[in-house]
């Protein structure tokens, strides 16, 4: 447990368990939950790029999420009352993507598993570097601009009636859920991203009556279930995305009963 | 009793004005041509039936949706090159919101205040205390640490018209206000806009399809009729100046 890659393991796994819920509770209030999914499948089809023309994976991936991440508000606004229809499309647009660069790449010895469940146990310092610069923009933005975000997302109508520059808080919010998507692959993989993005957002929802709880909810499951899921993972051998994944699971059950208890 | 009038009029800035408006969607027009004018203290009642652009017509007018053709201007200036937002009020279709959103009366009253002018600000001391003296005029203070979701229809119209009055608005602008409340609680919400239009040197624009409410206010006769739009107005001439008064104050002093 004091091995070094454990620790690096640990440190990534507590920022991204602060930027992720924080983004998702966003996306989740804005009915957008299934955005997660969308650029974490488009953000691996970058990754698989990454490996195949040797630029740092990750980089690529981000460039492709932020990429898809406009091409869904351009088609979000060509389809006004069809929201979801832009994110199925992308989404697999994103995947049939990566199938093909995963075939072209299967000489250079691509793991492709450990982008579909995370790999975390090989972040190293570049990795840790970005996830920290990642977490700053993130949280900064945030606190900036949280009263402006909660107008957004309370209502959108109301938040252009008194001025606010809509569609440029529409694509902030968008390239910042690419960001933290795509620094979160690592960690638990892609098709489990979504979860760290909706999961601490549906144990928030059951149990806050304010925005500002709601916030410090999401950081507190999410913080609490990466650290325990990666101690569990530790102890028992077990992949680490899935014990997450599965803690985050017993604390949405755990808010709901505690709300059954509470009304 | 002479001298009033000529004051008033002097008062009676245009606050909306619409030139020759058309709106369609893709080959369906739904505003053609549309002109009106809205002054200071006009009451407007907006009436058509479902699908007459009543709805298109405000978010226009609030910036959502540019005209085909025609000219909007909001306090004479032409509704593109707009930026005195603080003025508007404005009070939206009570299902646009999620009942399950997590957040406080307080938190909803208090983002009135949260427009460009607020960008990067905190909130101060005196913002504060304007979104208490906003629920305590609505008569809402006591549900200031309730999750809006859990209040009924009536409630939550006061929380939304507490938070349009926030600003000390010149004009406000309400997207069918009595949708889904009942009628007892419809009646008192109409009576108290009522009152803020005979005191207060505010201007009123409400969408509505409940005839028999605007009309007991507003008049048996449309003041114009364009396409499937109705246009009931009623002036009010009860304040002997323009002097600004601060709308939450006055009003909590006559104790609505």
């Amino acid at each position: 447990m004091t091995a070094e890659f454990f620790q690096r393991a640990l440190i990534g796994g507590a920022l991204i368990a602060v930027t992720a819920p924080l983004m998702g509770l966003f996306l989740v209030l804005r009915r957008l939950a299934m955005i997660g999914d969308t650029l974490s499948h488009v953000s691996i089809a970058g990754v698989a790029l990454g490996f195949l023309i040797n630029v740092y994976p990750v980089a690529v991936g981000l460039a492709f999420a932020i990429a898809a991440s406009f091409a869904i508000e351009a088609l979000r606004r060509t389809y006004r009352t069809f929201a979801e229809l832009s994110i199925a499309i992308i989404m697999s647009g994103g995947i049939a993507l990566a199938s093909i660069l995963f075939t072209v790449g299967r000489g250079y010895n691509m793991n492709v598993s450990s982008y579909l469940f995370g790999s975390i146990y090989t972040l190293d310092g570049t990795d840790l570097i970005v996830i920290a610069a990642v977490t700053a923009v993130v949280l900064a933005a945030v606190l900036l601009l949280k009263k402006e975000l909660f107008l957004l997302t309370f209502e959108e109508e109301a938040a252009a009636v008194s001025g606010l520059p809509v569609r440029y808080f529409n694509v902030l919010i968008s390239v910042l859920a690419a960001l933290v998507i795509s620094v979160s692959i690592k960690i638990v993989g892609a098709l489990l991203v979504s979860a760290l993005l909706t999961i601490p957002a549906a144990c928030s929802l059951a149990l806050a009556k304010s925005f500002r709880q709601a916030i410090a909810l999401v950081v507190i499951v999410g913080e609490v279930s990466v650290i325990a899921g990666l101690w569990i993972a530790g102890i028992w051998s077990q992949a680490p995305g899935g014990t997450i994944v599965l803690v985050m699971i017993a604390a949405l059950l755990l808010s709901l009963a505690a709300r059954k208890i509470s009304v | 009793m002479s001298g009033i009038p000529a004051q008033a009029d002097s008062c009676h800035r245009e606050i909306v004005a619409l030139e020759q408006v058309s709106y369609a969607f893709g080959s369906q027009q739904v505003i053609e041509n549309l002109s009106f004018t809205a002054r200071e203290r006009d009451f407007v009642g907006l009436i058509g039936a479902n699908g007459a652009g009543k709805t298109t017509l405000l978010r226009m007018i609030v910036g959502l949706l540019k005209p085909d053709r025609g000219q909007i201007r909001l306090f004479g200036t032409p509704a593109k090159s707009f930026k005195d937002w603080h003025l508007i009020g404005y009070v939206p279709q009570r299902k646009q919101f999620n009942p399950l959103f997590p957040a406080t009366v307080r938190e909803v009253v208090l983002s009135g205040l949260y427009g460009r002018g607020k960008l990067l600000k905190r909130l101060s001391k005196a913002d504060a205390l304007r979104a208490e003296d906003a629920m305590d005029t609505l008569h809402i203070g006591e549900l200031a640490d309730k999750r809006i979701g859990a209040l009924s229809g009536g409630q939550q119209q006061r929380v939304f018209l507490a938070r349009a009055l926030i600003n000390n608005p010149k004009l406000l602008i309400l997207d069918e206000p009595m949708v889904g409340i009942d009628a007892e609680t419809q009646q008192n919400f109409f009576h108290l806009l009522r009152h803020m239009h005979q005191r207060h040197n505010m201007t009123f624009l409400m969408v509505s399809h409940d005839m028999e409410m605007v009309r007991s206010y507003l008049g048996q006769e449309p003041k114009q009729v364009s396409g499937k739009l109705s246009f009931y107005v009623r002036h009010s001439h009860d304040l002997e100046d323009c002097v600004e008064t601060d709308l939450l104050h006055t009003l909590r002093k006559e104790g609505t």
